[in-house]
């Protein structure tokens, strides 16, 4: 059997020079490895530090307090508000996400001049940095000279410094953002919906209605699902455009609490515990979809 | 019930006609079939019938009326696609259904069912209506793809090659389910196969296309007994007709190296043709006129195929099962003069 001819996957690996098991070994560790100091570890030791009463700011050992930590924050009334603002957040901006990415999709797929050009185009604020998004619509909103009032004839409409607008001007913000990023996997969806399906409903008469209910939308709703479970992740922990935009307290997010909490109070367990809340929270919603979409691809 | 006419219909892809100044009526109420090799067309010609291409060129009646601003959709026909077409993720019954639901068509649930059951009846897919169409086999799709054609009511069903991929007997049976259907419905069927067998058995009409061409228009009986070139003649039959270079001269017809010769039948200009006989048209045995080596001996039950050979001319002949034939061994054959027909050498058209 040892003959030239031997093209069993064992000796073609010693041919190659390195065997399976070796590339595992050579793409594997470091990435598992990496993963492991930068990711679990600091996940589990701030674990730890979610029942103690620890400050990153003072000399001091940290205690072990219990649930201590837990207890306070979810009784405590005005974290319950961050959360509200958060929801009310991810529901208006991924809402509104959607719906436009989606329309964005639908008026796209088809053939038409400069279609890459257009689309290439739309994914622009996807790619800026949000810190700059952010002081660019800060600009935008502005009550006296920004351009936004003016074009819609509101006249000194303070959209920032407006307890009842604010936060809706952040979510506005954060749709033009990242509308695109849905468009883009709707794009896909929309695609590779093969185009005989739509002539066999020509065929069978069925209406424009009909056929996007019945072919369209069944076949782009799990990379809907997907793109839903991103931004929703994405939504519930903003941070940054919220925090550059607007100082009011009804655009306080759970997010921007828990920084204060970890580096202006310098509250670190409590903190910890915090973020472990919002975890456990995200994780729960994720969950959820995740579920949902399995369900929708069996189907 | 639709009379539906192409006239001068031509379709581009690029440089390449798929469809070639294409013309042909077809009768309200007639089975037409329309055969040809692949490629030539036939295709995009129902495509083209059912609104899903635009014609570059020419006009397409259905019902007297110039369709050519019609969507698919308002031309109300029925399609069968060459590769079924089906919707995923869907029941086959919900597939018959489609049609059915989606238009203005208004069926009561009832009636619904009733056309979904009758359907499945024919087809043979009643065990698969709650079956999910992507678990189906290739020939269980097609009948599906058949099926929501015939739950409705078009003016007109086109069907794709329908039955390809299903294994003989069922074809044979749905050949005449299909058949029936179209006498009872009345209604008009452009049936498009490759298969000369199921065009000769089932058509009033027969089309032969080649390469975006119709080359001829006709019924079985004429396409099979009076083709008007050699490629019509050797496309239907099976075996496919025989074919050799002759000599026409005086009144006899010289073939075989001289060996053969036959007293024309009627009067032909004289010059170099090519003859073609079909196999049932030769017969073989011991008192017949030529002799021939035999080559190969296929038994086919009712009757023997074999091939001969004269010089280094070869020939398929049918003989009864019962003659006793070896292979390399010699026997005698000859040609039924009626049955000949002549092709110009040159361009291969008829010469009858
Ligand atoms: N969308 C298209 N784009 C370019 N060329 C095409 C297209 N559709 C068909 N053709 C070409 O047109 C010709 C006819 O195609 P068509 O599908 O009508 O053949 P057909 O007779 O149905 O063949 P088959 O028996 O293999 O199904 C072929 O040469 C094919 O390559
Ligand atoms: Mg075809």
């Amino acid at each position: 059997m040892a003959g030239v001819l031997d093209t069993s996957p064992a000796a073609r690996a010693v041919t190659r020079g390195w065997s399976d098991l070796t590339i595992r070994n050579v793409f594997i560790i470091p990435t598992i490895l990496f993963l492991i100091i930068f990711n679990i570890f600091p996940l589990i030791y701030s674990l730890g530090y979610s029942f103690t009463d620890f400050r990153a700011s003072v000399n001091e050992p940290a205690n072990f307090v219990g649930l201590q930590n837990f207890r306070e924050l979810l009784t405590d009334e005005r974290i319950w508000n961050n959360f509200w603002v958060t929801a009310k957040y991810v529901i208006v901006s991924v809402g509104g996400q959607m719906t436009v990415g989606f329309g964005l999709a639908l008026l796209l797929n088809r053939a038409m001049p400069a279609k890459g050009l257009i689309t290439t185009l739309l994914l622009l604020p996807m790619m800026m940095s949000a810190a700059v998004v952010g002081l660019f619509w800060r600009l935008l909103y502005d009550p006296s000279w920004g351009p936004l009032n003016y074009a819609l004839g509101l006249g000194d409409l303070a959209w920032l410094s407006n307890a009842d607008v604010a936060l809706y001007a952040v979510a506005i913000t954060d749709i033009w953002m990242w509308a695109p990023f849905v468009m883009l996997l709707s794009l896909a969806g929309l695609s590779a919906v093969p185009q005989h399906l739509y002539e066999a409903a020509a065929i069978d008469r069925a209406s424009a209605w009909y056929t996007f209910s019945r072919i369209t939308l069944p076949l782009v709703t799990p990379l809907l699902l997907i793109a839903l479970i991103f931004r929703t992740m994405e939504a519930f922990k903003t941070f940054d455009i919220a925090y550059i935009m607007s100082t009011q307290p009804t655009t306080e997010l759970i997010s921007i609490k828990l920084y204060k909490f970890a580096f202006q109070e310098w509250q670190t367990g409590k903190s910890c515990a915090l973020a472990y809340i919002v975890l456990i929270m995200v994780l729960a919603i994720t969950n959820i979809y995740v579920k949902y979409l399995n369900k929708v691809k069996e189907r | 019930m639709a009379h539906i006419r192409l006239d001068n219909v031509t379709k581009k892809f690029g440089l390449h006609a798929a469809v070639d100044g294409l013309t042909l009526d077809i009768a309200d109420g007639e089975f037409f079939v329309l055969l040809g090799p692949t490629g030539a067309g036939k295709t995009t010609t129902l495509r083209l019938i059912a609104g899903l291409e635009k014609p570059d060129d020419g006009k397409i009646e259905i019902a007297d009326q110039d369709v050519h601003q019609w969507s698919a959709s308002e031309r109300d026909v029925a399609l069968v696609f060459q590769y079924y077409s089906l919707y995923p993720r869907y029941t086959v019954r919900q597939n018959l259904a489609f049609p059915l639901k989606s238009n203005a068509r208004n069926c009561s649930q009832a009636e619904i069912d009733e056309r979904i059951a009758r359907a499945a009846k024919t087809l043979r897919i009643g065990h698969l209506l709650e079956r999910k169409t992507d678990r189906l086999s290739g020939g269980e799709m097609q009948r599906v793809s058949i099926g929501r054609a015939i739950v409705r009511e078009p003016r007109a069903f086109l069907m794709d090659e329908p039955l390809s991929n299903l294994d003989a007997k069922l074809r044979e049976s749905l050949r005449a389910e299909l058949k029936e259907l179209q006498m009872k419905l009345k209604s008009t069927f452009l049936f498009v196969t490759h298969d000369q067998i199921e065009a000769m058995s089932m058509g009033d009409k027969v089309g032969i296309l080649n390469e975006g061409k119709i080359v001829q228009v006709g019924t079985p009986y004429e396409i099979y007994n009076k083709p008007k070139n050699i490629f019509v003649a050797s496309f239907v039959g099976s075996p496919s007709i025989n074919l050799m270079p002759a000599e026409l001269a005086n009144g006899h017809v010289t073939a075989l190296s001289g060996k053969l010769k036959i007293v024309a039948p009627r009067s032909k200009t004289n010059g170099a043709v090519t003859i073609g006989i079909r196999s049932e048209d030769i017969t073989v045995g011991p008192k017949e006129q030529v002799a021939a080596h035999i080559h190969d001996v296929e038994n086919h039950g009712v009757e023997k195929i074999v091939t001969l050979r004269v010089d280094d001319q070869f020939f398929k002949a049918t003989a009864p099962s019962s003659l006793e034939l070896k292979i390399d061994g010699t026997v005698k054959f000859s040609f039924n003069p009626d049955k000949l027909h002549f092709f110009d050498a040159a361009s291969g058209a008829s010469r009858a």
